[in-house]
C-alpha cells in the first residue's frame, strides 16, 4: 500500500521560473523568497518520495473556455511544458505514472468525485515553477518522482467550494493510500496566497487573511471551510482563488500531522508568496 | 446571454470582475484570439496583421477598439479574463506589474511600490 509522506505547497509564479533560470538567488529581492526551500530540500533528500502528486490550477495553456473541467487528471506517459506565450524556453517532459492515474480516478469516481481524465496535457508554471523550486534541475533532478498532475479550474466561475476541495483531498488521501504498490507520495498543493492580478483592484494583497489561512490550513482546515468563494474572492483577490489547492492536498494529509518549515514574503511579482511543508505522523 | 432576475451569485467587490458563465460568453472570441497566443506563430500573424487577425477571430467593434487602445481594463469589460490576457501583453513583452500600472494608473514603478507597501 502507498504511504503519504507529507504535503508541501508554494507560491507558482511565472516570474520564478525566470528567476531560476537567471539563478538570482542571492538577489536582495529574491533572497527572502528563496530562503524558504533548502528545509524543503533536505526533506526531499531524506524522504525520496516515489510518487508526487502535483495539485495546480491551469492558467490557459492545457485547457481553454471550450471546454472547462473543474477538475481533471492527467493519466499519461509524460507531460508536456509549453510555450505559455511569452516565448520562454519549454522544459523537458516530465514523467508519469499513469497506473497511478488509472488507480486514483476509479477510486475517486467510485467515491462520487467525477473527474475529466486527460491522455495529452501540457503543463504550464502552475505545475512546473514548483518543480523547479523543489527538485532545482527538473525534471531532470536525480531524485525526480514520477508526477500525476491533478488541475481545479480557478479561471472561471462557477469554482469549486473550500468544503468541497478539502473533500476532494480526502478521497484522493483514501484513493492513494489503496493504491497497491509499496511506494511512498508527496503531494503538492501550489499557487496562492493573496494576489489580484485583474481591473481596479489590482495589486491587491492581505497580509492578515493569508496568515489566518496559514495557521488554519495547518491545525484546523475545517474552520476554513466557512469561507464562501465570493469571501474569498474578496479577501484573497481574484486569483487568490488558488488557496484551492492548498484545501485539496491538505485533506489527503488526515489530521495528525507535523509543520517542518512555513515561509511567507511580500510580494514576489503581484503577490504575497507562501511555503509550507506537513508531514504525515508516522 | 442575459440576467436570471432573481438570481444572484456573486456579491459586489469594486474593482473587480467576477469572470462567470456571462462574462465567458461575452469574451469568448476575444479570450480564443488570446489563447492561442500561446503557439509563437499566432502571435506573428497577429503583429502582422492585427485588424485581419482580430477580424478572422470575430472579435465584436468593442473588443477591437480595446485591443487597438491597449487598454486592459476595457478588454477586461469587453470579457477578457486576465489569464488570457497576459499572453496578449506579453507580445509586447509586459510584466505583471506593468499591467498592474496601466489599470490603476500608476507607473510600474509606483504598482511596485504599492505592492511592496502591503508586506
Amino acid at each position: 500500500m502507498a504511504k503519504i509522506l507529507g504535503g508541501i505547497t508554494t507560491s507558482h509564479i511565472p516570474a520564478v521560473g525566470n528567476a531560476i533560470q537567471k539563478e538570482l538567488y542571492d538577489d536582495p529581492y529574491w533572497k527572502p523568497f528563496f530562503d524558504g526551500y533548502p528545509k524543503v530540500h533536505q526533506w526531499i533528500k531524506d524522504n525520496k518520495p516515489d510518487y508526487c502528486i502535483n495539485i495546480y490550477n491551469d492558467h490557459g495553456l492545457g485547457f481553454f473556455l471550450d471546454r472547462m473541467p473543474t477538475f481533471a487528471i492527467g493519466c499519461a506517459n509524460e507531460y508536456r511544458n509549453e510555450d505559455e506565450g511569452w516565448g520562454l524556453p519549454a522544459l523537458d517532459p516530465f514523467p508519469g505514472a499513469p497506473e497511478l492515474s488509472w488507480h486514483i480516478a476509479e477510486s475517486m469516481v467510485a467515491d462520487h468525485f467525477d473527474l475529466t481524465t486527460c491522455q495529452e496535457l501540457a503543463v504550464d508554471h502552475g505545475f512546473v515553477v514548483p518543480m523547479q523550486l523543489f527538485w532545482p534541475g527538473a525534471p531532470h533532478h536525480p531524485d525526480m518522482p514520477k508526477t500525476v498532475p491533478i488541475s481545479a479550474n480557478t479561471v472561471q466561475h462557477p469554482i469549486p467550494t473550500l468544503a468541497r476541495a478539502l473533500d476532494f483531498g480526502k478521497a484522493l488521501g483514501k484513493a492513494l493510500q489503496s493504491f497497491p504498490e509499496d511506494a511512498t507520495v508527496v503531494i503538492l498543493g501550489t499557487g496562492g496566497l493573496s494576489h489580484q492580478l485583474d481591473g481596479a483592484r489590482a495589486g491587491f494583497i492581505n497580509k492578515e487573511f493569508d496568515q489566518y489561512c496559514l495557521d488554519n490550513i495547518v491545525s484546523n482546515p475545517e474552520e476554513l471551510t466557512k469561507i464562501t468563494r465570493m469571501e474569498l474572492v474578496e479577501k484573497a483577490g481574484a486569483q487568490g482563488t488558488e488557496f484551492l489547492m492548498w484545501m485539496m492536498m491538505r485533506g489527503a494529509l488526515g489530521d495528525n500531522i507535523n509543520e517542518i518549515t512555513r515561509n511567507y514574503h511580500i510580494p514576489i511579482s503581484n503577490t504575497a508568496a507562501g511555503t509550507l511543508l506537513l508531514e504525515c505522523a508516522a | 446571454m442575459h440576467d436570471m432576475p432573481g438570481y444572484d451569485y456573486h456579491i459586489d467587490i469594486p474593482g473587480t470582475t467576477i469572470f462567470d458563465g456571462k462574462m465567458a460568453m461575452k469574451g469568448y472570441a476575444l479570450n480564443k484570439m488570446c489563447y492561442d497566443f500561446n503557439k509563437a506563430e499566432n502571435r506573428e500573424g497577429f503583429k502582422a496583421d492585427e485588424e485581419g487577425w482580430m477580424e478572422k477571430y470575430g472579435l465584436n467593434e468593442g473588443q477591437k477598439q480595446a485591443i487597438r487602445d491597449r487598454n486592459v481594463l476595457g478588454l477586461i469589460s469587453e470579457g477578457g479574463n486576465i489569464y488570457y490576457l497576459a499572453k496578449f501583453a506579453g507580445i509586447f513583452g509586459l510584466s505583471v506589474q506593468d499591467v498592474g500600472g496601466l489599470q490603476t494608473g500608476k507607473s510600474t514603478d509606483e504598482f511596485k511600490e504599492y505592492l511592496a507597501s502591503q508586506a
